[in-house]
């Protein structure tokens, strides 16, 4: 994983709650087996209608929407399926964040591993990036803030070891790895095997 | 005297290879690792491209269920029913399974099917373990209180490679069910009711342990329905105390401990339950005696109303989306929804008794004209025991397809879909949009209440069917 210090960019927003992972990268393109290429297909059913030809009102067909790399979301983003296909998809798009007052624990856990910054803010903050669509906000991660055009900077909370890998772009296999001494005293200590 | 301890917490200090601190995550050991071909394949790549074995491919129990098509498949031909990519997708999980050196319960072992009805059918599901699948329904095996939760492919080779994933602790959420279900209100009804209750997100960050008289007096299949559907919820586990109902669906079963290990393995399991005194993080208390059948109305499992209330009325956007994504009205039982397409399988009801419970339903009966009625066993085992009973026979003269395992319409990435905007009263788990279809409109719903409605040719309650 790259390291990620920190994000510059303009939002694009996305109020919609509870918008679940099918709506991210739908079942039927999970039949790949790389990672690559899954931008094409984000959001794909909200972004083009059954002829191919782009949904006009979708915001991420809006001229507007290009180059915008922080997604604010509505609240719960990321429910449902385990599938890390759908933060593979959103970063290969070129979202580098996503923004939101609850992120589903599987996709925030997922996103994460991936470099894709996943940030819950409270309510307050959410309000004002949902009615402010492409504000260009700053995102420290080692400072853990946000930096909204207004000269307002709020605070966000990350787990530390998260933060670490995204800062050194620790390559956690490797890791858990160095935990492999730990790894066979406990099994040899287990009382049962599994 | 030691602290009063929950269940979960009992089986995650069981487990724990590296304590948790401020700076980092606990190392946790992974007892049980299933995994199927749709979210394996870059994690075997990431094993390839570091010159990695698989650690314990004991610990490691593959099948193919996802993508697989539930059409015979005899042949790798018959496979490109359900396209190109799914069909590559099989094969390579074949190839990955024996570089690796892995035991594949795939075509032609008579064990296939999905990831979290085989666990618990082979015995390999059991008290007291940690398992883990790149599935989110693998909450299912907490039923047998295990610590069951679903992962991402990242993590699918972290356990592959250590057997271990890194993991914070989560908080403890109570749902108790108290009283007893009225005739004809089955487990699909409870735990929809549950998350209409706490809603999607509502076990965020914690594992819930189901609890009180409505949840002991189930089965192990009802249990497992119960806890399949913690993840709509929010919760990525969710666990059930081991009794003697879970001590007799596990004796005799081939993976289960035999002999001395099973006279062993039966104490330990008595000892995890939830201590007298012990806290959880939050609490909910769900009264059974006034439940009915329950049906989504909406584009998440949590839009649920009983069979005979009218959708409620809503005034944001997010909701106005999911009615009109629906073609349903505020005010109006969901009983006048004409329906297209009726599924009955998937991890969530595609067990045996599911079978039964449709099959008791559809008996001397017949499917409504211009309904298709798909009934899709969740194993091969589950298959063999509904035909060893005559089931298919019945679901046939109904007029419904008798199909092979699979996930087949949950997921509809094996050629089992709804058309757009066909409507399908489905046993599976989720109702999201494009979830069986691109603009397929999915009601859940129990196998009773999918046969009823199949029979209806409208969303039916199962009550009138008995």
């Amino acid at each position: 994983m790259k390291p990620v210090r920190s994000i510059r960019s303009r939002t694009v927003v996305l109020p919609t709650r509870d918008i679940d992972t099918d709506q991210i990268i739908a079942a039927r393109f999970l039949t790949t087996t790389s990672k690559e290429g899954l931008g094409e297909r984000a959001f794909f059913d909200l972004r083009y209608n059954k002829d191919g030809s782009e949904k006009s009102d979708f915001i991420l067909n809006k001229a507007e929407a290009r180059g915008c790399n922080v997604l604010i979301a509505g609240n719960n983003f990321g429910c449902g399926s385990s599938r890390e296909h759908a933060p593979w998809a959103l970063l290969d798009y070129g979202f580098e964040a996503v923004i939101s007052t609850e992120i589903a624990d599987i996709f925030r856990s997922n996103s994460l591993k991936n470099g894709l910054v996943a940030i819950v803010v409270d309510e307050k903050t959410h309000s004002w990036l949902l009615e402010n669509p492409g504000a260009d906000v700053g995102i420290d991660i080692e400072a853990t803030t946000i930096s909204l055009p207004d000269g307002r900077s709020v605070d966000f909370s990350m787990d530390g070891f998260a933060r670490h890998c995204l800062l050194e772009g620790v390559d956690q296999l490797g890791f858990l790895r160095h935990q492999m001494n730990c790894i066979e005293k406990f099994e040899e200590t287990r009382p049962w095997k599994p | 005297m030691s602290i009063p301890e929950t269940l979960f917490e009992k089986v995650w200090a069981d487990h724990v290879v590296v304590e948790e601190t401020v700076d980092t995550p606990a190392v946790l050991y992974v007892d049980l690792h299933i995994i199927h071909e749709v979210t394996t394949p870059q994690a075997f790549s990431v094993l390839r491209a570091n010159g990695l074995p698989v650690r314990r491919p004991d610990l490691t129990l593959p099948t193919l269920d996802h993508s697989t098509p539930t059409t015979r498949v005899s042949t790798f031909k018959d496979l490109l029913v359900a396209g190109e990519g799914a069909a590559n997708q099989v094969r390579q999980m074949e190839q990955n399974c024996e570089e690796f050196g892995l035991d594949l319960l795939g075509y032609g072992s008579g064990k296939r099917g999905i990831v979290h009805v085989i666990g618990p059918e082979l015995g390999a599901t059991q008290p007291g373990k940690t398992i883990v699948c790149g599935d989110s329904h693998s909450s299912t095996h907490g039923a047998f209180g295990a610590l069951a939760f679903g992962i991402g492919t990242t993590e699918v080779g972290h356990v592959l490679a250590t057997q271990c994933l890194l993991q914070r602790k989560p908080k403890t959420l109570e749902v108790n069910v108290e009283g007893t279900l009225p005739a004809g209100v089955t487990a699909k009804d409870v735990i929809l009711a549950v998350i209409g209750k706490i809603g999607v997100d509502g076990g965020t960050g914690h594992v819930i342990e189901y609890r009180g008289d409505a949840i002991t007096a189930f089965t192990m299949e009802e249990r497992m329905t119960i806890c399949n559907m913690s993840i709509e919820g929010g919760a990525r586990a969710g666990m059930i105390a081991p009794d003697d109902t879970t001590i007799d669906y596990l004796q005799g079963r081939p993976r289960a401990p035999q002999r001395e290990e099973w006279d062993a393995a039966v104490p330990r399991w008595r000892e995890l339950r939830t201590d007298e005194g012990a806290s959880f993080d939050h609490a909910v208390t769900i009264n059974a005696n006034q439940l009915t059948p329950m049906v989504t109305f909406g584009t998440n499992p949590g839009m649920v109303i009983g069979i005979n209330e009218p959708v409620p009325e809503g005034n944001d956007a997010s909701f106005r989306k999911a009615l009109d994504y629906m073609q349903v009205e505020s005010g109006k039982p969901m009983t006048e929804a004409a329906v297209d397409v009726v599924f009955v399988g998937s991890c969530t009801n595609g067990r045996l008794s599911d079978i039964e419970e449709a099959a008791r339903v559809l008996e001397g009966r017949k499917v409504a004209d211009g309904v298709r009625m798909l009934v899709v066993p969740g194993s091969e085992q589950v298959k063999a025991d509904a035909e060893a009973k005559g089931l298919d026979k019945v679901i046939e003269a109904a007029g419904a397809e008798w199909r092979e395992a699979g996930c087949s319409m949950c997921i509809g990435m094996n050629g089992d879909i709804a058309q757009p905007g066909q409507l399908s009263v489905s046993t599976s788990n989720r109702n999201f949009e494009g979830r069986q279809g691109v603009g397929a409109r999915t009601v859940l719903a129990s196998p009773a209440t999918a046969a009823a409605s199949a029979i209806a040719g409208h969303v039916a309650d199962p009550r009138n069917y008995p």
